[in-house]
């Protein structure tokens, strides 16, 4: 409406103007939070400037605003600040990232500045970082699969083109190779595309970013990588705006330039941490194990801005990683992901213990969207049924030992010795691979039936006749 | 927008407004915050301050702003354009906002509910005129709105009195004047639309008992837990375990006449897929694309908390909207969940006491009110026309003991409780035997009976027998292994496998298997009933399992949902004569 746009208009012109001001002296500073009486009128989330006593200024935004007192959240930390020496600017606009193509091959903070020691890019256009709803009528529906050479990943967990597919994972498990592994061989069938990398660390360690670095340069790729890092060792509050930098870089990649873009966010944990920290510190009634209520909602501001939209090239693939406290799924950071998330790759500890690389859950894990991105003319036209059938029989297998585990292997039946055999190739041939290992899909599928024929073809319900002559029996007659 | 200014902003906390200098706004009263309009409604009055609960982002809302107060409740706009649409939780058209806006939702954006130019072919109903008393709800015309629905336009509820005139048939826009009432406190011209204020229910001559099922072509809910028109009904269940698949099922083959679809706090791109999937889809009674009859209503995870509150409110205002016009409406909401936590976000902010686990203890309140809303009733307009409810719940941690699932529970009559492990194995839809029910099986009974005889019940009384006989046996094995059981128990163990895999399992995927119809569940349902009691009378004879078990036919059945489409229910003949002929085959051998 554009009388209402001019309206707008007006008002923020005269924040603008009294948004040069400085007051001096905060009322309170607590955590994170700086908290100033006696300002003018200070609009919601608007961006904020702390200067310290040394006169650098951090930057925060408002968290409450009233006419007595306005709560800032300060990104870079109050460490240092002072009561009477803090001075604050309201910049009366809220929170802003100047991006451009140029910042692939860079190192940034998370709020968006060099690491590197390079000059700061000059930006094509300022974006809010909190970014905005995508209208889901403007959203094309994601089909397009992904090969990531992962069997476990492509054979039943597929990876589509604008999936948010996050890993459920445990401390000292390796979804950083993981992650890394899918990043360096994912490739669309049928050709190269535009592609880049946007990488978010949140408290995590050195050698992790480290990591990640070393391999992306491995695989000569680095140019297409741009790094968002909020190590462990920067102020805590500062993880919290780190995703939406890397997120709004990735959205002007994406639907301004045209590329595809893989976000990889590590370690959503540590985020959520951070959120509850300030809502702890502000009094808020927790929900579940003190998070906030709201956190279901700030999770998915995150992992909505993905997909494809229609009549636009790019897309927006995410890879949220994320560290189970106690391996426990029922978790609220694990279970809130979930339920935002187009499913879960989820870790097994138990599987890491005997040496299966990657240890992906067979049962747990799911890709709510694979269903229109497989099959004949995308994959292979036996792998709705032929994924359908190994989850059946696997989960079979997990029933049969638990039973061998009371009665013992010997008392099993025959049915349920195969059983045990099937899932022991499973585990071992199929979803165990190299950490380079960039299996093709039709290696995978064939794979999958090699495991099912350790089974009786009567078992085999979700198979349809063609498919069992096709590659059951079709290749035992030779 | 309004210029009367009712209060000024004193304090922003989130969607949550607290306003100061309030002079005359009133309870539930629509507003407009600050020089972009955002949209909000008061919630709260006292002293000269009050509670505002905004619809959109408030980023950028300051102390001091004005709010103007609009003198009307939030209200949806009602009329002919409806169907076929998809809105925002407050009836925002969302494809109208992309043309205004792009593809992200920009704030303080504004569209009307109702296309104005489009124009509707309007028949004035027959033996109306001028002077004839008209009652609330009387209908004055008929638009045809889409392929598959005749939009009835009927005067207000809240409305009566002498038709002094009515339009001719011709083509019309909603807001032309069609028809003039002259009552008791002077004339009222009236248009297609109707305004209606959210969340309070649309009156109805009265209610009726709950006697006709709802056939959602999914079996296990169809035969085993079945509900009612005009019923309610929750789906609980953790992430991934099938909630939206099954709305989406039984949005797409139920057999009521109008869809509401309500995401609310769920994910976009499942919105993309329905607005993607159902216009190509056709309707097996209509046989019309199924987006005549749907009625979207979006408001995903990421867009504005208490929009989230006002969807489910508006989707079934909707929804008791075509009810009055009779018809037969059933409204999906994915996730009540979500709702409910949008409540306790926006209390949480108003810093109000919070009962269990945050949430506010008016919590049971709203869910009874809302679930209240759903039933079979006599219409104003002397028709006939019902609302079902199915509302998902996302328990944390899939925990069923958890406050919005338990409440729930209080105030519907059947129960989809969707199972971890059977998901995890994928068996869809994940619908547990043993932790579902159904309430209104007694009162559905005698419909099955005019239809088919007694043989429904009875099957399902038998198979469900099975069932519960089956988890015992199960115990069992678990403890001695399945060696220690006679062949004539482990034959229960093996029909109620055989029960999951062919008749309880339904592939939302295979275009044969997404819907059955009910002759299609029956027959199958008997076919195996027959397996079983043949069976179990082979095995007396001394035949073992295992040759049972490779009886051909005994393998057709397990495909038996594939192979038969609906239209080709004659082949279960055919299966079940080859089912008899080759146990009495193999009961020869051992006779
Ligand atoms: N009836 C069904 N047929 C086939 N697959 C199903 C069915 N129900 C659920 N699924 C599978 O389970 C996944 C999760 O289902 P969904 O309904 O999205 O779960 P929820 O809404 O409970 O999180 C789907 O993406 C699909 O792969
Ligand atoms: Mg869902």
């Amino acid at each position: 409406m554009p009388e209402a746009n001019e309206a707008l208009a007006r008002g923020e012109a005269r924040r603008r103007l009294m948004s040069g001001r400085e007051y001096v002296g905060a009322s309170r500073i607590d955590g994170p939070l700086v908290f100033v009486r006696n300002t003018h009128p200070v609009g919601y989330r608007e961006l904020v400037e702390c200067v310290d006593a040394e006169g650098k200024a951090r930057l925060g935004m408002v968290l409450d605003t009233s006419d007595e007192v306005v709560v800032v959240q300060v990104f870079e930390g109050t460490d240092g600040l002072t009561m009477p020496g803090t001075k604050t600017r309201f910049r009366g606009k809220s929170l802003t990232l100047g991006v451009s193509e140029r910042m692939l091959g860079r190192v940034f903070d998370g709020l968006g500045r060099p690491l590197d020691g390079g000059p700061a890019p000059i930006a094509d256009t300022d974006m809010d970082v909190n970014g905005r709803p995508i209208n889901p009528t403007a959203r094309e529906y994601p089909r397009d699969f992904i090969q990531t050479g992962i069997s476990s990943i492509d054979g039943m967990n597929t990876l589509i083109r604008g999936q948010k597919l996050p890993i459920f994972s445990g401390n000292g498990l390796p979804h950083n190779e993981l992650a890394a592994q899918i990043a360096r061989q994912a490739k669309l069938r049928g050709g190269a595309t535009d592609f880049a990398v946007v990488f978010a660390a949140m408290g995590v360690k050195h050698d992790v970013a480290r990591f990640f670095t070393r391999s992306f340069e491995e695989a000569g790729a680095l140019d297409n990588v741009a790094l968002f890092l909020s190590l462990a060792d920067a102020p805590s509050i500062e993880r919290i705006i780190t995703p939406r930098s890397a997120l709004t870089l990735a959205e002007h990649l994406a639907y301004d330039k045209g590329l595809h873009v893989l976000v990889v966010m590590t370690d959503m944990s540590n985020y959520c941490e951070s959120l509850r920290e300030i809502s702890t510190l502000r009094g808020e009634i927790p929900s579940r194990k003190g998070y906030p209520g709201y956190l279901y909602s700030d999770l998915a501001e995150l992992y909505e801005r993905s997909g494809m939209i229609r009549g636009v090239k790019g897309s927006i693939t995410q890879l949220p990683i994320l560290t189970m406290p106690n391996d426990d799924i029922s978790h609220p950071i694990p279970d809130l992901t979930g339920y935002i998330t187009e499913g879960q790759i989820v870790f097994e500890r138990e599987m890491h213990g005997r040496g299966i690389y990657p240890p992906v859950a067979g049962l747990p894990s799911l890709s709510r969207l694979m269903k229109d991105g497989i099959g004949e003319g995308m994959t292979r036209e036996d792998h709705p049924h032929l994924a359908s059938q190994l989850f059946a029989a696997y989960s079979y297998v997990k029933d049969v030992r638990n039973l061998a585990s009371v009665i013992g292997e010997e008392e099993l039946t025959p049915l349920d010795h195969q059983y045990m055999e099937f899932g022991e190739f499973f585990e071992r041939k199929f979803v165990s691979q190299g950490k380079s290992e960039d299996r093709g899909i039709e290696q995978t599928l064939d794979l999958g039936w090699e495991a099912l024929k350790l089974l009786p073809a009567e078992e085999l319900h979700r198979v349809s006749e063609e498919e069992l002559n096709a590659y059951y029996h079709g290749d035992r007659d030779q | 927008m309004s210029s009367r200014i009712v209060g000024q902003v004193k304090r922003v906390n989130g969607p949550v407004i607290e306003a100061m200098g309030v002079s005359d706004a009133r309870m539930l009263e629509l507003v407009r915050v600050g020089e972009s309009g955002l949209i909000g409604e008061i919630i709260k009055l006292s002293g000269s301050g009050a509670t505002v609960q905004v619809y959109e982002d408030t980023t950028g809302v300051a102390p001091r702003d004005a709010i103007y107060g609009s003198g009307l409740p939030l209200s949806l706009e009602l009329g002919p354009g409806l169907i076929g649409t998809i809105y925002d939780g407050i009836q925002r058209p969302l494809e109208r906002l992309l043309e205004l806006s792009g593809r992200f939702i920009e704030r303080g954006i504004h569209a009307e509910a109702l296309d104005r130019k489009r124009l509707w072919s309007f028949l004035p109903e027959s033996g109306l005129s001028i002077g004839t008393e008209l009652e609330p709800g009387a209908i004055l015309g008929r638009v045809q709105e889409s392929s598959s629905i005749e939009h009835r336009v009927c005067v207000p509820p809240d409305m009566g009195g002498t038709l002094s005139f009515l339009a001719p048939a011709g083509d019309y826009r909603v807001d032309e004047h069609i028809a003039t009432l002259d009552g008791p406190d002077g004339a009222r011209q009236l248009t297609m639309i109707q305004r209606w204020p959210i969340r309070s229910p649309r009156p109805v001559l009265g209610r009726r008992p709950l006697t006709i099922p709802l056939i959602t072509g999914q079996r296990v809910i169809d035969t085993l837990f079945p509900l009612a028109k005009g019923g309610t009904v929750a789906i609980p269940g953790g992430f991934g375990t099938g909630k939206t698949m099954t709305q989406h099922a039984i949005a797409k083959w139920c057999d009521t006449d109008i869809i509401v679809y309500i995401g609310c706090g769920e994910r976009g791109n499942e919105m993309t897929d329905v607005l993607n999937e159902f216009p190509k889809l056709i309707d097996p009674r209509s046989g019309k694309s199924l987006m005549e009859r749907t009625i979207l209503i979006a408001n995903t995870s990421n867009m504005p908390v208490s929009a989230r509150e006002a969807s489910v409110y508006t989707g079934v205002t909707l929804a008791e909207y075509y009810r009055d016009q009779g018809y037969h409406v059933a409204v999906m909401a994915d996730s009540t969940s979500r709702w409910a936590e949008a409540l306790r976000e926006l209390s949480g902010r108003m810093e109000e006491m919070p009962a269990e686990e945050g949430f506010p203890a008016y919590l049971p309140t709203r869910i009874a009110e809302f679930y209240e809303r759903a039933g079979y009733v006599d219409t104003l307009s002397g028709l006939e026309g019902s609302v079902s409810i199915i509302g998902a719940v996302s328990p944390p941690g899939g925990d069923f003991s958890e406050p919005v699932t338990q409440h729930t529970k209080r105030f519907v009559r059947c129960f989809w409780g969707l199972d971890r492990q059977l998901a995890n194995a994928r068996h869809y839809p994940a619908i547990s035997w043993l932790d579902s029910y159904s309430e209104y099986l007694e009162d559905l009974k005698p419909w099955w009976e005019e239809r088919v005889g007694g043989e429904w019940a009875q099957a399902r009384e038998e198979i469900m027998g099975l069932l519960q006989k089956e988890v015992r046996l199960l115990q069992v094995v678990k403890l001695v292994g399945p060696d220690a059981l006679p062949d004539s128990q482990r034959f229960v163990i093996e029909l109620c496998s055989l029960f999951k895999n062919a008749f309880l399992q339904q592939s939302a995927f295979d275009d044969v298997d997404r819907y059955s119809t009910i002759e299609k569940q029956l027959r199958m349902l008997l076919i195996i009933t027959l397996y079983w009691r043949r069976g179990q009378a082979a095995i007396k004879r001394g035949v073992t399992l295992v040759k049972l078990k490779r009886v051909k036919a005994v393998q057709e059945i397990v495909k038996m949902k594939f192979t038969v489409p609906n239209d080709a229910v004659e082949d279960f003949d055919r299966l079940a004569a080859r089912l008899e002929r080759g146990i009495d085959q193999l009961e020869a051998i051992y006779a």
